[in-house]
């Protein structure tokens, strides 16, 4: 096998990304059981399967032990410094759609826009002797976010989950999350910031920059290319 | 092949010519608070320093430059006047592969004196130039004092003034401010909303949640309304500021420039006084004001603490400054919790000379 390709190993996401390569006429499936996380790819000669879970897959993409991946564009570029430079961006796949936003109470009548957080972020430090609070587990892309809005004052706290709920358990003033119907923030008493769109994520294949392509590797991604209809330069 | 040896006695030879200017050596620690740092700088500093966990001191910053710890130790106990030295490294994260070192030596000297500010901002700027004469580099200065004094002295409320000063070092940011203040922007669709809302009060009671309270929201949707009702910053001062943030001239024609607009804003004028004794002082320094570049706006996007003068020495491309520095006295303040003392100081990076020097020769 010359070429290695990470697709996430379970769920919709897995499933959506057999569908999305059957669809273009490469066959790919769960060898064995239902358990083992290894899988064949039929159409194209010379691709390995790797099943990894989708948050592994930027490291594993970025130390080149896998050529291609897919994975969501938000952990890419969250998770990989300079990702440009790392990876390829080879074809959004259509799925697995998921904005991270910006979010305050819905009680903040004051507050709209970035623009408005940074001025209640000012006031606030001045009342309560500390920079608002932001929870996110985003903390690379948020912080570029805000930075090239120019937003001062503020902190980001580290939230692994239930994010939403930090809010009400005073932990944090305002929240960057992913959200994709609104369903959970407005349940949870939170509003989205007009112009507060960090990132639009969707599923996507990504090739590693680093990974050894060797002339073999580089046939097997041009027939893969030319079945899927996608240019891949690396 | 520039050497950590050449390096390393380039910095010696630094160290020794601040030292002989009449600086105390001084060592700082290698591990900061996190805290002191992150207060100063905002939450960009993480993206630029290298965190640590103490099990015992918390959040830790592996040194991203040595003014603060000059600073804090000079604030517990310095005496007056004082001129500090150090070399030492420091580290900063880089997020972009390039040239960029994440880790360099610093050698630098600090100023504490209250008598003659200009005076000494031309006396340490002289001995910069002094030192890195050979090197045919090309210098910057500015005065982030000048564009301060005009803020400071717009006819609008105080609230703009501070929303403006508090953006400072974020020209993007400022300008914003600024196009919105005196009208120049369209008022977003959002805020046109949310003051039709505030006005006749027709907002959703959403339940408070949070540390933020109901008086702080309601204290934030006053200040708003008054704001709407507050007309925009009359066109000629505002054309004097956006003339400000562009300003760049040789140094003697950018003082015969702003003395020109400062009998149309004449907040400037104590600002003005001191940028044009500052020449006189460099001038009797040997250094031509007609030929020295000035950028009003110069520093305003580095650190967030210079308030006064401004400079930095460059080398041919855009790669980082071989040395740069400024005046810093609000910083002061800051840390000398409610004493403070006029302070301007400046870095050299010796790898940078070195690996100039190894070019020429």
């Amino acid at each position: 096998m010359s070429l290695k390709i990470g697709v996430p190993s379970k769920g919709r996401l897995m499933e959506k990304t057999f569908d999305w390569f059957g669809a273009r006429g490469v066959k790919m499936a769960r060898s064995g059981s239902e358990r083992e996380y290894s899988g064949g790819v039929d159409g194209v000669q010379g691709i390995e399967l790797v099943l990894l879970s989708a948050s592994e897959i930027p490291r594993e993409l970025s130390a080149g032990r896998i050529h291609l991946g897919v994975t969501g564009s938000d952990l890419i570029r969250d998770k990989l410094a300079d990702w440009r430079s790392q990876v390829v961006e080879v074809a959004p796949l259509g799925f697995g759609h998921a904005d991270l936003i910006i979010a305050v109470p819905s009680a903040w009548i004051d507050v709209e826009t970035v623009d408005d957080l940074d001025a209640a972020a000012a006031a606030f430090r001045r009342e309560h002797g500390f920079r608002l609070r932001i929870a996110t587990k985003y903390h690379r892309l948020v912080r570029e976010f805000l930075t090239a809005q120019g937003v001062a004052d503020y902190q980001l706290v580290d939230s692994q989950g239930a994010t939403e709920g930090t809010v009400k358990n005073l932990t944090a003033e305002a929240i960057a999350d992913i959200t994709s119907s609104g369903e959970t923030l407005r349940a949870n008493h939170l509003k989205i910031l007009s112009d507060g769109l960090v990132h639009a994520s969707q599923a996507t294949l990504f090739a590693a920059r680093g990974a050894g392509w060797d002339a073999e590797a580089r046939t097997v991604l041009a027939q893969l290319a030319a079945r899927l209809g996608v240019q891949a330069e690396v | 092949m520039t050497t950590r040896a050449a390096i390393r006695a380039e910095a010696e030879r630094i160290f020794a010519a601040f030292k002989a200017a009449g600086a105390v050596a001084v060592e700082a620690d290698t591990l900061l608070s996190a805290e002191i740092l992150l207060d100063l700088y905002g939450e960009d500093i993480r993206a630029r320093a290298y965190v640590t966990q103490d099990p015992l001191h918390g959040e830790m910053m592996l040194r991203p430059d040595f003014t603060v710890p000059v600073v804090q130790a000079h604030m517990q106990g310095g005496a007056e006047p004082a001129r500090y030295c150090y070399m030492g490294e420091v580290y900063r994260k880089q997020d972009h592969l390039g040239p960029h070192a994440s880790e360099y030596l610093q050698v630098g000297f600090e100023m504490f004196d209250r008598a003659a500010p200009e005076a000494a901002d031309a006396e340490l700027f002289s001995l910069f130039n002094g030192l890195l004469s050979p090197l045919g580099l090309r210098p910057a200065t500015g005065d982030i004092g000048i564009l301060m004094a005009a803020v400071n002295g717009l006819s609008t409320t105080p609230r703009r003034k501070a929303a403006l000063l508090r953006h400072i070092w974020r020209p993007a940011r400022f300008r914003k401010l600024l196009d919105r203040f005196s009208g120049r922007a369209v008022v977003p669709e959002a805020r046109l909303g949310l003051l039709d809302r505030l006005r006749t009060g027709d907002a959703d009671p959403a339940p408070m949640i949070g540390l933020r309270s109901e008086a702080e929201i309601a204290a934030r949707v006053s200040a708003l309304v008054e704001d709407a009702g507050t007309p925009p910053i009359a066109a000629p001062e505002a054309a004097l500021l956006y003339d400000l943030l562009t300003l760049q001239a040789p140094a003697r024609a950018a003082l015969s420039h702003l003395r020109g607009i400062t009998p149309m804003l004449p907040a400037i004028e104590p600002a003005v006084d001191r940028f044009a004794s500052r020449l006189g002082a460099l001038e009797r320094h040997g250094i031509n004001p007609s030929e020295l570049p000035f950028v009003a706006s110069h520093g305003r996007s580095s650190m967030e603490y210079y308030d006064g003068f401004v400079f930095s020495f460059h080398g041919a491309g855009d790669g980082p400054p071989v040395a740069s520095g400024g005046r810093y006295d609000a910083l002061t303040a800051v840390l000398g919790q409610g004493r403070s003392i006029p302070a301007v100081g400046g870095i050299i990076r010796p790898a940078l000379v070195t690996a100039l020097r190894e070019a020429m020769t």
